[in-house]
C-alpha cells in the first residue's frame, strides 16, 4: 500500500513484515526512530510474536542478537555511528560465527569532534567485519532491502548490515509503498537455521581455533561472501518479479551506456546524481551514474563491466581513510587493474555537508576537463582550514582545532540551509 | 517541482509542518518529499525544514536554497537568520504575525519580490482560540493553501487527522480552516484595493 511516511517507519514496517522473534533496541540517533516503530508495533500486538529486548549498550545489542540467532531466533538490531563501534567486537563475532543477524546502520559520521550527521564513516570502519553491507537509495529500497537481506543472510547464514543514510533518508518522509504481509510470506521463508543450540541436542557454538584452522575459517567466510555475488542478484531478481520493482542487486547504471564520465557513488547521493547527470546530458556532457548497492561483498566484476567503456571515473563518497584518500575509491581501481582510465576520488558530505547539485556540476565540469586533483575535498572551506594552518605555525599553544575553527566560521544558527 | 521551506523555532512543530505539507500533497495524488535541517534539536533554537513537491519521484536530497515558498513561524527570526536567501523572484512568502508585512519592517523586502504573494497571518492568536496552544504549524498551512494552492484546504485537513487524532486533530482543523478564511478575504481586499 502506498503510504507518505519517515524512512525509519518504513523501515520498522519492513522490518516488523518480516517477522523477527527478536528485536534488540538501543537509542542513538539517527536511528532511534526505527527501533521506537518496532517497539510500538510490538506493544500494540501487531508484531507478535517478537520480543522487544531493551539491552544496556550496542555492545549488548549485538550480544544479545548473537544468542538470540543462534538459539533459532530470526533477529534484528540497528544503529550508527559511535554505537556501530561501541559494538564492534560482536559485530566481528557475528559474522565469524555465521550468525544471519540483520542490523539496520542508519549512517552517521564518527567524533571527535562529536558530530550526529550524515557520512558513511561508521559502514566503512566495519566493511572488513565479515557482514554483507547494502547501501539503500532512497527509501523505498531501504525498505525492500530490509525484506531482501533477512532472505539473503538466512541462505548464507551470514549476518546483512542495510546501509541507509542518516536523517536524509531516514528523517524523510516520501512515498514508499508498503507490501502485504501475505507477499512478504510467501517471499521470505520462516528462518530454517543452519546451526541451533537446542538442549534437546546439545552442541557448542564459538570454539576456539588454533593455526590449524583458523585460516580455513576466515576462507569460508570469503568464499561465501563470494557466493553472494549470485546470491544478491537472484535474490534482487525474485524480489523484483513479485513486488513489481528492482531493488538492490549489486549495481545498478544511470545513463552510462556512452558516458565518458562516469561517477560512482553509494546510498541517498546517487538520487542528487541522477539530476545533476540530467542537467549536464541537457548540456552535452557524455556522463552516467553507477550506483554499488553491494558494496561487501565487494561486486568487482560488474563493476569492471560498467566501467570499462568509459574514459574517466570519479568516486564521490562519503567516506575517507585519513592518510590515503578514499575508502570506496580503492575498492573501483582494484576492479579497474590494467584499464587506462583516468581516476578521481571526491570526499564529500562529511559529517552533514549538505551535497548540492551545483557543487556536483562544477566538480564534474573540472573532472570531464580532466582538472581536476585525484583527491578532492567536495566545498572545503580553504580559508579556515588555512587560518587554523597559520593559527598552529605562529604559537604552539594554538588551542582545540575544532574549537577554533568553530569560532572562525562564527554564529551557524543565523544560516539557513 | 515546488520547493518549500519553513523557519521557525524548536518546540513550534517546524518539521511536522513540512510532513503535514508532504501528506496533504501525497493525498491529492503528487511525490512529495519532507525533510528536517538536520540540527540539534533545542527548544526555541532556530529550526528549518523543507517540502518539495512534484508529479514525479523526487530525486533531489540537497537542502531547499532557493525556495518558491517561504513560511515563517516565528517573525523574531527576521532579526536572526536571512530567511529570505535565495527566495525566488515570483515566491510566496507568509509569515505569522497580527502585524502587517510592512509594519515588520519588511516594505523595502518586499519590493524584491510580488508583493501580492507576501502575507502575514495571525497564526499563534488563530491557534490559541481554536487550539489553547500557541502553536501555529498546521495553522499556516491553512494559510498556505489559500496563498498558493498549492494543495487544498481540505487535503490539509485529511494531513492533520492522518498525523493526529481527536480534540488535538479538530483544532488544527478549525484553526487552519481559519487561517484559510483570514487569508483568502486579505488576498480579496488586497485586489480590492486602489493600487498606490
Amino acid at each position: 500500500m502506498l503510504q507518505q511516511a519517515e524512512g525509519s517507519h518504513a523501515v520498522a514496517e519492513a522490518v516488523a513484515l518480516c517477522r523477527p522473534d527478536v528485536v534488540c533496541a538501543y537509542p542513538i540517533s539517527p536511528q532511534t526512530h526505527i527501533v521506537e516503530g518496532l517497539g510500538e508495533l510490538v506493544k500494540s500486538g501487531r508484531l507478535s510474536p517478537c520480543e522487544f529486548i531493551n539491552v544496556e549498550s550496542e555492545f549488548a545489542a549485538m550480544s544479545v542478537a548473537i544468542g538470540a540467532s543462534a538459539a533459532g531466533a530470526r533477529a534484528y538490531t540497528a544503529t550508527a555511528s559511535q554505537g556501530l563501534l561501541f559494538m564492534s567486537e560482536a559485530v566481528y563475532n557475528a559474522s565469524g560465527l555465521g550468525l544471519p543477524i540483520v542490523m539496520t546502520v542508519a549512517n552517521r559520521a564518527i567524533g571527535a569532534p562529536i558530530n550526529i550527521w550524515n557520512d558513511h564513516s561508521d559502514a566503512m570502519s566495519q566493511r572488513d567485519s565479515g557482514w554483507l553491507q547494502l547501501y539503500a537509495e532512497t527509501n523505498q529500497e531501504a525498505l525492500d532491502l530490509h525484506i531482501q537481506a533477512f532472505k539473503l543472510a538466512e541462505e548464507l547464514s551470514m549476518p546483512v548490515m542495510v546501509c541507509m543514510d542518516g536523517f536524509i533518508l531516514t528523517h524523510a518522509v516520501e512515498r514508499v509503498d508498503v507490501p502485504e504481509q501475505s507477499e512478504v510470506d510467501a517471499f521470505l521463508p520462516p528462518y530454517a537455521p543452519r546451526q541451533v543450540l537446542d538442549p534437546d541436542e546439545p552442541v557448542s557454538i564459538g570454539a576456539m581455533v588454533g593455526p590449524e584452522a583458523f585460516m580455513e575459517v576466515r576462507y569460508l567466510a570469503h568464499a561465501k561472501q563470494l557466493s553472494a555475488l549470485e546470491h544478491i542478484p537472484r535474490i534482487a531478481a525474485e524480489f523484483g518479479a513479485r513486488f513489481g520493482r528492482d531493488s538492490g542487486g549489486l549495481v545498478r547504471g544511470y545513463r552510462c551506456d556512452d558516458a565518458e564520465t562516469i561517477v560512482v557513488a553509494l546510498g541517498s547521493v546517487i538520487g542528487t546524481l541522477k539530476e545533476t547527470v540530467d542537467a549536464l546530458r541537457d548540456d552535452g556532457m557524455r556522463v552516467g551514474v553507477l550506483g554499488i548497492q553491494s558494496y561487501r561483498p565487494f561486486p568487482l566484476a560488474a563493476v569492471r563491466a560498467a566501467l570499462q567503456g568509459a574514459r574517466r571515473v570519479v568516486v564521490v563518497e562519503k567516506s575517507f581513510c585519513v592518510g590515503l584518500g578514499g575508502v570506496v575509491s580503492t575498492d573501483v581501481r582494484l576492479a579497474l587493474s590494467g584499464l587506462h582510465l583516468h581516476g578521481y576520488t571526491v570526499v564529500a558530505g562529511l559529517g552533514g555537508r549538505a551535497i548540492t547539485r551545483a557543487s556536483l556540476e562544477r566538480m564534474l565540469g573540472d573532472a570531464a576537463a580532466d582538472r581536476l586533483e585525484p583527491l578532492t575535498f567536495l566545498d572545503l572551506d580553504r580559508r579556515i582550514v588555512d587560518r587554523q594552518l597559520e593559527r598552529e605555525a605562529r604559537t604552539r599553544r594554538s588551542g582545540p582545532i575544532a574549537e577554533n575553527l568553530l569560532r572562525d566560521v562564527g554564529t551557524v544558527a543565523a544560516k539557513v540551509a | 517541482m515546488l520547493q518549500i521551506r519553513f523557519h521557525g523555532r524548536g518546540g513550534q512543530g517546524v518539521v511536522t509542518a513540512a510532513e503535514l505539507l508532504a501528506i496533504a500533497a501525497f493525498e491529492q495524488g503528487r511525490h512529495a518529499q519532507a525533510f528536517p535541517s538536520f540540527g540539534s534539536e533545542r527548544t526555541g533554537a532556530p529550526v528549518v525544514a523543507f517540502c518539495r513537491i512534484d508529479d514525479r519521484e523526487i530525486r533531489l536530497r540537497e537542502p531547499i536554497v532557493a525556495p518558491d515558498v517561504l513560511i515563517v513561524q516565528d517573525p523574531t527570526l527576521l532579526h536572526q537568520v536571512d530567511v529570505f536567501q535565495g527566495l525566488r523572484r515570483d515566491g510566496y512568502v507568509l509569515i505569522n504575525s497580527r502585524r502587517g508585512f510592512d509594519e515588520l519592517g519588511l516594505a523595502e523586502i518586499g519590493q524584491r519580490f510580488r508583493r501580492e504573494r507576501l502575507l502575514t497571518v495571525p497564526a499563534t492568536d488563530i491557534a490559541l482560540q481554536h487550539l489553547g496552544r500557541p502553536l501555529p504549524n498546521a495553522v499556516l498551512l491553512g494559510g498556505l493553501a489559500a496563498l498558493t494552492r498549492i494543495v487544498t484546504l481540505e487535503a490539509v485537513a485529511h494531513a492533520i487527522r492522518d498525523k493526529f487524532s481527536g480534540k488535538v486533530a479538530d483544532g488544527n482543523v478549525a484553526a487552519a480552516t481559519a487561517a484559510f478564511a483570514a487569508v483568502r478575504h486579505a488576498l480579496v481586499e488586497a485586489a480590492d484595493a486602489p493600487a498606490s
